[in-house]
């Protein structure tokens, strides 16, 4: 037997490609499922077309005896289902890719451009076994077989995952990865050339126990444990996912969840919730959200507290709708008419996504004004595994009271915030007013009381400021080169770095892009070299380092082509700006 | 008038003399009083406009948003907390114009909240621009030649959409505006009352005198249970029906979600959420 290591890590990168609605994304979840469970990490990204048949859709695993933290160019093994889709992502075959396919989805140019294409009738495979739609599960045998996966453990997840269809459908289903395993085992005794991996050394227990989930999943779950009461939300790639599972899990938690006719709507609904003492969610992507650019405005006028996530992808317009981007932290940063505080987060990792979406609710409840969380199709339908959250020191911090009969909704104090009374609880009542007002609440045009109360509610920056979001900072402080990046490319630039393996770089990654962190505002004042990264065209946050600090990045590393950086980039870019 | 405890002493409106929002005012409050509404209990919800402001003559709980948009929020007022009475109140401009999306889609969810649209098929604050209810032929310094577009039909739009209550009233007459606003607070379910109303300044065509020649009261006869009559009746527009034309008792907005419990008196179910977290293993 000859096996081949992966050349560039202890991990193999396989990537599934074909149509939608081949089965894809089901393929997906029991791979990733059955190599977390057999002890391995994996880290699954997808990219795919807007339509709900046809296309050429892919989704990369990378399954790994230690922890992954993004996608790789690389691909050690490749399992094209039709040939468009293999064509589609041909540049990413090299001399190191295997492939394993049916005859029909390998062209010979893409056969000769790769390390070895091994031919498997996996349709007629299955429909020997009564169906074509089990070649998915003789992939899935055959794949595991290769990495030496128990099929014990296939047969458990096959059984768990199909157990609502019926015992006939769970039996065909295993038959037929039995079938894949075998022909895997006849593969290997033929002493082909096939990729593997190292063996999940002692941590296994540990990443069994992980949990494995994507990050629409970790927002909702924080969004749960920040104690939401009421998502209304109008579908919107790639923000869908979120209202979906708080959909799901409505009854159980006893949550309000209302598809609503539109996102003018949704915000305005998220509104109304908060005001009467619930806490709220708004869920959209950047073009949803335009709409609720006047009620974002409102919240800050009537200082009720709202949380607005945004599942970025590119724009204007309807731009690539199930595609990646960053393009979305100055619309944010700029949203609603007039001038008020607002807290932008940007989790870096489905761990930040869970617990900043928690956070979001609690902020929003103190400071009283907007709080948005910024993720991205790549973030929301990521999938890994993390270790599981730990909801023990998370609380859901209330700054309702209870009114007094004289009780003012804006009484002027020095810190900005006015505490904040409910209709119905306590004896005083509860006026709100998008239009100016005074301490009352009531319509005034005394432009005295308007400079008060413009000064009441930007005072509450200063609060805001005072209670930043630590950043992550990897390397040396005094490394002379800092390279800063926000949101979603957490785990792209920790991984590239690592590779790079140098002491010149400073990395600096900010879970919460506004207010700046002060430590951040002074490490970037002492960077010989400011390198800023980020997945748009124009260098949205170094623009906002740069209003700041006035300190100009001295190279931006952009992509906005639709697909989320890789690690071989990021590498390879740092390198050409260093 | 007699005096009730949603009075505010002193209070000036910032509407002209002779408009209809004067006696909308009293004829609620009227109703507030006679059904013992508590002012701490009530919440109004208005959008944005001259009839729009008048939560800020009543002393009670009020959410004065934006233009179009006093349904969504009322919506999810009354789902947070559905022990409170819930008025979403406005103009035929913020309603039915700005706000027509929202007013279709609340229709659909049945929440049991009363909306009052002050109908005067003109736009006031703007300065006597054509609403989505003004006449063919209204002429306004926009609509230089006329309306030329269809009248919006808010009777014949909400019983199409099999609203719970739809009723029409004519604030020429107080009294029974008053009890017809009653109908619709005590009644579960979303409850629409579009109260024709005089602008003395800019609809120079429709005004107390065209109303009353244009109008009259459904007969004690008429069965607002049937849809199809209520429809013939909202679709008669020689002479204007006044009254209930439908009402149709289904389950709530909140009674068919999942909580009734206020959400500021909810807790986390943190050990539920641990074993969904742990489900993902």
């Amino acid at each position: 037997m000859a096996f081949l290591l992966p050349k560039n890590g202890p991990d193999i990168s396989i990537v599934l490609s074909g149509e939608a609605g081949q089965g894809i994304n089901t393929l997906e979840t029991l791979l990733t499922h059955v190599a977390k469970l057999s002890g391995y990490h994996v880290f699954s990204t997808k990219e795919y077309m807007s339509r709900v048949r046809g296309g050429s859709n892919s989704t990369s695993i990378r399954i790994s005896p230690e922890r992954v933290y993004a996608a790789v160019d690389r691909i050690d093994l490749l399992i094209p289902l039709t040939a468009a889709s293999a064509e589609r992502i041909k540049t990413r075959v090299t001399a190191d890719t295997l492939i394993i396919a049916e005859g029909k989805c390998v062209s010979e140019a893409l056969s000769r451009s790769s390390g070895g294409f091994i031919e498997i009738p996996f349709t007629k495979t299955a429909k020997e076994l009564g169906k074509s739609i089990y070649s998915n599960q003789v992939i899935l045998g055959l794949v595991a077989k290769l990495l030496a996966f128990d099929m014990d453990i296939l047969e458990e997840k096959l059984t768990t995952a199909f157990a609502t269809k019926g015992e006939e459908v769970v039996n065909s289903n295993i038959r037929a990865a039995r079938t894949g395993y075998d022909l895997g085992s006849a593969l290997i005794s033929e002493e082909k050339v096939l990729p593997t991996i190292k063996k999940a050394s002692g941590n296994h227990s540990k990443v069994t126990e992980e949990i494995l989930l994507n990050g629409a999943e970790a927002v909702s779950l924080g969004a749960i444990a920040g104690g939401l009461d009421f998502i209304a939300a109008y579908p919107m790639s790639p923000s869908t996912g979120v209202l979906t599972f708080l959909s799901k899990h409505a009854e159980e938690f006893g949550i309000v969840a209302e598809q609503c006719e539109d996102e003018i709507a949704g915000i305005n609904m998220a509104l109304g919730a908060w005001y009467a003492g619930s806490r709220a969610l708004a869920s959209t992507s950047g073009g949803g959200f335009v709409l609720m650019e006047e009620g974002v405005s409102l919240a800050a006028m009537i200082e009720t507290p709202v949380v607005i996530h945004i599942a970025q992808r590119p724009g204007p317009a309807t731009g690539l709708p199930t595609r990646t981007e960053q393009g979305d932290l100055e619309l944010a940063l700029y949203s609603g008419h007039g001038e008020f505080p607002r807290i932008i987060l940007a989790p870096g990792s489905l761990a930040e996504a869970f617990y900043l979406t928690q956070k979001a609710f609690n902020l929003a409840d103190k400071y009283q004004s907007p709080v948005f969380i910024l993720t991205d199709q790549y973030l929301v339908d990521t999938v890994t595994n993390t270790p599981a959250f730990d909801t023990d020191a998370l609380q859901v911090e209330r700054h309702i009271v209870e009114t007094e009969a004289d009780y003012k909704r804006y009484t002027v104090t020095d810190s900005g915030l006015s505490p904040r009374g409910i209709p119905g609880y306590g004896r005083g009542l509860v006026m709100v007013d998008s239009d100016e007002h005074d301490e009352e609440g009531r319509i005034t045009e005394d432009m005295n009381v308007r400079t008060t109360m413009v000064d009441k509610r930007l005072r509450k920056l200063d609060l805001i400021k005072e209670d930043i979001v630590e950043p992550t900072l990897i390397g040396n402080k005094d490394a002379g080169t800092v390279l800063i990046a926000w949101g979603s490319t957490l785990g792209v630039v920790r991984e590239a770095l690592t590779r790079i393996n140098t002491k010149q770089i400073l990395f600096v990654h900010l879970s919460q892009p506004y207010p700046l962190h002060k430590e951040v505002l002074a490490l970037v004042n002492g960077a010989d070299k400011l390198l800023v990264i980020e997945g748009n065209a124009t260098g949205q946050l170094a623009r906002l380092i740069k209003l700041e600090t006035a300190r100009e990045a001295d190279a931006l590393i952009l992509k906005y082509n639709g697909l989320q950086f890789t690690v071989e980039e990021v590498v390879r870019r740092i390198g050409e700006a260093l | 008038m007699k005096k009730t405890c949603f009075d505010i002493e002193g209070m000036e409106t910032a509407w002209c003399p002779g408009c209809g929002d004067h006696g909308i005012l009293n004829a609620i409050k009227t109703s507030f009083d006679n059904l013992a509404i508590k002012p701490g209990n009530l919440v109004m919800v208005s959008g944005i406009g001259q009839a729009a402001k008048i939560p800020q003559y009543f002393k009670t709980n009020y959410f004065n948003g934006l233009h179009g948009r006093a349904l969504p929020p009322a919506v999810a007022i009354k789902a947070s907390n559905p022990e409170l009475t819930v008025v979403a109140e406005s103009g035929d401009g913020d309603m039915y114009g700005e706000g027509g999306n929202h007013f279709i889609h609340t229709i659909r969810r049945n929440p049991d909240i009363t909306n009052i649209v002050h109908n005067n098929m003109v736009y006031g604050l703007t300065k006597g621009q054509a609403s989505p209810t003004s006449q063919r032929g209204f002429v306004t310094p926009v609509q230089v030649s006329g309306v030329m577009s269809e009248p919006f039909n808010p009777i014949a739009v909400a019983i199409a959409l099999d609203a719970s209550f739809v009723a029409r009233a004519f604030i020429g007459d107080q009294e029974r505006t008053s009890e017809i606003i009653e109908a619709a607070i005590t009644h579960k379910g979303y409850a629409l009352v579009d109260i024709f109303q005089p602008c003395p300044s800019f609809n120079k065509i429709n005004t107390y005198k065209w109303f009353r020649e244009n109008t009259y009261y459904l007969e004690d006869s008429f069965n607002n249970s049937e849809k199809l009559a209520a429809m013939e009746k909202a679709l008669q527009t020689d002479k204007l029906p006044l009254g209930i034309f439908y009402k149709n008792e289904k389950p709530t907005f909140a009674e068919n979600s999942s909580t009734k419990t206020p959400g500021y008196k909810k807790t986390v179910d943190f050990n539920r959420l641990n074993k969904v977290i742990s489900s993902l293993r």
